[in-house]
């Protein structure tokens, strides 16, 4: 692989409240190389929308990063000053929220929220910032830009408005964009839009992308890595397609197995009992293990890191004794990371 | 679960809940509620502890009238916070005034509540015409001064009322001005939430169900509406209290053979720049605590309740 | 063919969304209308799953109101087992009709009434029905329900905020059951869970249509739950059926440009690489749709005629379709 554009370590978000520390996320670790669209999936609950907050450094209050680093090209920025971390976020990490009618000013014009963003974060003058902003309209697919310029928010349409959103983000060139359930607000046919638009983006300026979202189709026709997230930690992490096809943890082939598709026509669909913990009560052991149909002595107490090579892994004591999902077809296991 | 398991099992979840916690991390409140507890105590049990009955003109000896408070020169123990122009003790009618004062509060913020409440619901859940008259009449109303509209609505009922049940009648006709002249704020809260309220799928289960609209009214939707009433309910005691002491002030209140707290302020003043300081000063203490007190109180409720500030 | 427990002919539902009365006076706006359902005819035999599709706006979840009486019809007839609910009059003339039909929301955290404990929730339709007497009688049955759907009869102490979403969903559900309906609505009942619950309450289901004879009528976004759940299948799309009939025959040979369109926007699991027709253009405004047909203007099919002229429904097959490419038989194959 090559070097890692983004780079977390071991990170912790807890959120301190009158009866103990809540651990939202539990010691996640994760690269992202330039030009890379990792999916970070998971059910609500899962800490995967708090990984990107982290990221940005976008954590409500009273919650906080407790431990771990997080590096941007090496450089370490989850202990930035809020002021130095607003100039990298817009500048070099690029935001898309689920609803895009929250992230953008409704009083102001497009055109504004756009000129004013590149403006802070380039060095050109109103007129060349006017013209970059027409330009980033157009790239985003936005049909009669330079009269939609100067329209407010509320003149667009769901999916068009998730367009500016990504125009938005793009304004100052980002080198990485954290884009936490870009499509669930939208309709499928206009969800179909912003995929396609955000891989081509993707591949035309080998910009990064953290996708959070919980659909697995999603996942499937945009990422190129996956971490599969359960009760704030990495239950999987690997190649799409290995994860999809041949997914080790037992979470992970639960959730395959109980997404309904058109053709394989099942009776039943494949399910999980019960329901993600809540973090006021995550289990001992392996956070799974009440649900999980292969739990065994050990998924009890102790809890399981990450176990696998370096492009397939999973937090699953399965692992060790190759009893996992498609543990055998890995050739030679290197070990934890 | 029986009955008792139920209330331990409520209060246990009340005293770990965030409203307690909140509370207790108040001092303001925590002082404001224990201050607004003693003042109400002390009227409710008024008979128990004051030396006189100053609504019973036998026990009154105008020989007592004008004794300065205890620690002055002239004071005398028998009456620790001195006596008004007609021997009153002012401790006892201070205790025995805020009785009529914080009853007349209460009970016309009920009254208001029930009406408010009432017109709100029905406004909020019938809609349309229904909705815009009654609205349309709180409008009108509520762009009045509140003391205007309870003036008025006095002076119509006593007009009303024949001579002789004018004295006996007086606190009913109070309670309803008053009541009356509040009811406004209540019933556009209700009628806000309730329509938040209607639009949410257990009240269109209820429907599904086969439920009448007055039955999902009052079994569904009120209970769910009462939050934002007890924050008005509280705060508008204050102002209750307040309307009330005004009203008796200006001598349109309560008979002055049971004087309020009110009406001894205004008895007071008479006397205020020839010496006698302490017959206004006196009520006129209490009756700030006991409306700072309730209106700190209303305040803490209002951002408890609020699960935005929390 | 089974016969028909619901039958909904011509429904049509507008909504006045005009400005206030004050406005149109002084700024001089029209009258405006939304036509949430304009003319949609089918029929649910006993013991099937009929699904409405589409996206949003497009009046799937009006329909599903007009079945259970929350809204009043502007315009169609609505037959249950023969029994007239077009209307609330004819409504209140066949309570029975009422009773056997229930909903089932979409929102988990909405439908249940945050101030009352479970058992009563439960039991609410159980009491307004007087199904059965006595509150020890009441309660065995609510814990009875209550086992049903996958909780315990000790859950009904509690208060709809001490469970999950899911679990909320089986409240719902419980509820639904309690007035012992042949007939549920389920409006989207899935769409606020989680995947793996989302396989728990659809499994849960089928398993009780299979043990208490239900019918359904259910309204999804999602073609895929729809595929997995449904008999029957109405594509709908700005307040219209394009094409419905039998599930595995529009799934497998869709006809319709819109039902094809949607089918093709689907994210791949399987990662087979098919290409897919880009998706053009958006859902436009209900208050002022297109003429002719609604979908012409996204359509790669449509053509003079298609703007002018609203295509009438045709059988096909086992099918039937609102589409003059289908009509005209000038429609390109399917890649199935």
């Amino acid at each position: 692989m090559a070097e890692p554009l983004l780079t977390v370590r071991n990170l912790r978000v807890e959120f301190p409240t009158r009866k103990g520390s809540l651990v939202a996320v539990d010691d996640i670790s994760l690269d992202i190389a330039p030009g890379e669209v990792l999916g970070v999936v998971g059910e609500s609950g899962a800490g995967k929308s708090m990984t990107g907050a982290a990221i940005i450094g976008l954590i409500e209050p009273p919650g906080r990063v407790a431990s771990g680093e997080i590096l941007l090209d090496g450089r370490r920025i989850d202990n930035l000053s809020y002021d130095e971390m607003r100039k990298i976020r817009g500048k070099e990490i690029g935001a898309i929220f689920q609803d895009p009618l929250t992230s953008l000013n409704p009083l102001y014009r497009v055109s504004k929220q756009l000129v004013e963003t590149i403006m802070t974060h380039m060095d050109l003058t109103e007129r060349q910032a006017r013209a970059r902003a027409l330009e980033l309209l157009k790239e985003v697919g936005i049909p009669a830009a330079e009269e939609r310029l100067d329209h407010y928010p509320h003149q667009f349409s769901g999916g068009m408005r998730q367009r500016v959103v990504i125009a938005l983000a793009l304004c100052a060139e980002p080198r990485l964009i954290i884009a936490d359930e870009p499509t669930t607000a939208l309709d499928v046919s206009i969800q179909a839009q912003i995929i396609t638009l955000l891989k081509r983006l993707c591949s035309e300026h080998q910009t990064a992308i953290m996708l959070v979202t919980h659909d697995m189709g999603v996942i499937a026709e945009t990422a190129d890595r996956v971490a599969v997230m359960y009760a704030g930690r990495i239950a999987e992490i690997g190649p799409v397609q290995d994860v999809i096809k041949r997914a080790r943890h037992p979470y992970t082939e639960g959730l395959m197995g109980a997404i309904p598709t058109i053709g394989g026509r099942d009776e039943l669909l494949t399910q999980i009992d019960g329901s993600m913990p809540r973090l006021t009560a995550i289990p001992d052991g392996c956070a799974f293990h009440p649900r999980c149909p292969k739990a065994h002595f050990k998924c009890h107490t102790v809890r399981p890191d990450l176990i696998g090579n370096a492009q397939h892994s999973a937090s699953c004591w399965l692992m060790e004794s190759g009893a996992a999902g498609g543990a055998s077809d890995t050739a030679g296991s290197e070990g934890g990371r | 679960m029986g009955p008792i398991e139920r209330t331990q099992d409520n209060l246990a979840r009340f005293f770990d809940g965030d409203i307690w916690h909140s509370f207790r991390t108040s001092p303001v409140t925590v002082v404001a509620t224990v201050l607004a507890v003693l003042m109400i105590v002390a009227a409710i049990i008024a008979p128990l502890i004051t030396p006189q009955d100053p609504f019973d003109p036998a026990m009154l000896d105008l020989m007592d009238a004008f004794t300065a408070p205890v620690w002055s020169q002239d004071g005398v123990w028998r009456f620790p916070l001195g006596t008004d122009d007609q021997g009153r003790d002012l401790y006892s009618a201070i205790l025995y005034g805020s009785r009529i004062s914080i009853g007349v509060g209460f009970a016309s913020v009920l009254l208001s509540i029930v009406i408010g409440v009432t017109l709100g619901l029905i406004a909020g859940y019938v809609g349309g015409t229904t909705d815009a008259v009654i609205m349309r009449i709180a409008d009108v109303q509520i762009s009045f001064p509140a003391l205007l509209v309870a003036l008025l609505l006095n002076g119509v009922l006593r007009a009303l009322l024949p001579g002789s049940s004018q004295e006996t009648l007086a606190l009913v006709v109070i309670i309803f001005s008053i009541g009356m002249s509040i009811w406004p704020q209540f019933a556009r809260t209700v009628r806000g939430s309730t329509m938040v309220e209607k639009s949410k799928e257990y009240v269109q289960a209820a429907r599904v169900i086969g439920l009448s609209s007055r039955a999902i009214m009052f079994r569904h939707v009120l209970p769910n509406v009462m939050g934002p009433v007890l924050v008005i309910g509280t705060i508008n005691l204050a102002i209750a209290v307040l309307l009330e002491a005004t009203l008796s002030f200006l001598g349109v209140g309560v008979p002055p053979t049971e004087p309020s707290l009110g009406t001894l302020i205004r008895i007071g003043q008479d006397f205020l720049f020839s010496g006698e300081w302490w017959i206004v000063i006196f009520p006129g203490i209490f009756l700030a605590l006991l409306v700072l007190s309730v209106n700190l109180l209303g305040d803490w409720l209002r951002d408890a309740l609020n699960p935005k500030l929390r | 063919m089974t016969d028909a427990l619901l039958k909904v002919d011509n429904l049509v539902r507008h909504f006045d969304v005009s400005p206030p009365w004050l406005n149109r006076v002084i700024e001089r706006k029209p009258k405006s209308v939304v036509k949430a359902v304009d003319g949609v005819a089918f029929e649910i035999g006993r013991g099937e799953t009929f699904s409405l599709v589409g996206e949003s706006g497009c009046g799937k979840s009006t329909v599903a109101r007009l079945v259970v009486g929350l809204y009043n019809p502007t315009a169609g007839t609505l037959e249950f087992d023969g029994m007239d609910i077009s209307s609330g009059t004819a409504r209140s003339r066949n309570r029975g009709a009422q009773r056997r039909m229930q909903m089932i929301f979409q929102d988990p955290y909405a439908s249940l009434n945050p101030r009352w404990r479970v058992i009563d929730i439960v039991a609410e339709p159980i009491r307004f029905n007087k199904l059965v007497d006595g509150d020890a009688a009441i309660k065995a049955r609510v814990g009875e329900l209550l086992e049903q759907v996958g909780l315990s009869a000790a859950d009904g102490e509690k208060y709809p905020h001490e469970f999950s979403g899911g679990q909320r969903q089986r409240v719902s559900i419980a509820r639904a059951l309690a007035g012992s309906p042949e007939f549920l609505v389920c409006d989207e009942p899935t769409s606020a869970l989680d995947v793996s619950v989302q396989a728990q309450i659809l499994n849960l289901m089928k398993k009780l249509q299979r043990e208490l004879g239900l019918t359904y009528l259910f309204i999804s976004h999602d073609l895929a739950v729809v595929y997995h759940v449904s008999t029957k299948v109405g594509v709908m799309y700005l307040g219209r059926l394009v094409e419905w009939g039998e599930t595995e025959v529009i799934f497998n040979a869709p006809r319709h440009p819109y039902t094809r369109m949607l089918l093709d926007a689907i994210p791949d699991l399987e990662m087979s690489g098919r290409s897919r027709t880009p998706v053009a253009g958006e859902v436009p405004s209900p208050i002022d749709p297109p003429s002719g047909c609604a979908f012409h203007p996204r359509c790669p099919l449509a053509t003079d005629r298609c703007k002018a002229e609203a295509p009438k429904p045709v059988s096909v097959g086992a099918a039937m379709v609102a589409c003059h490419a289908v009509e005209e038989d000038r429609l390109p194959e399917w890649h199935g």
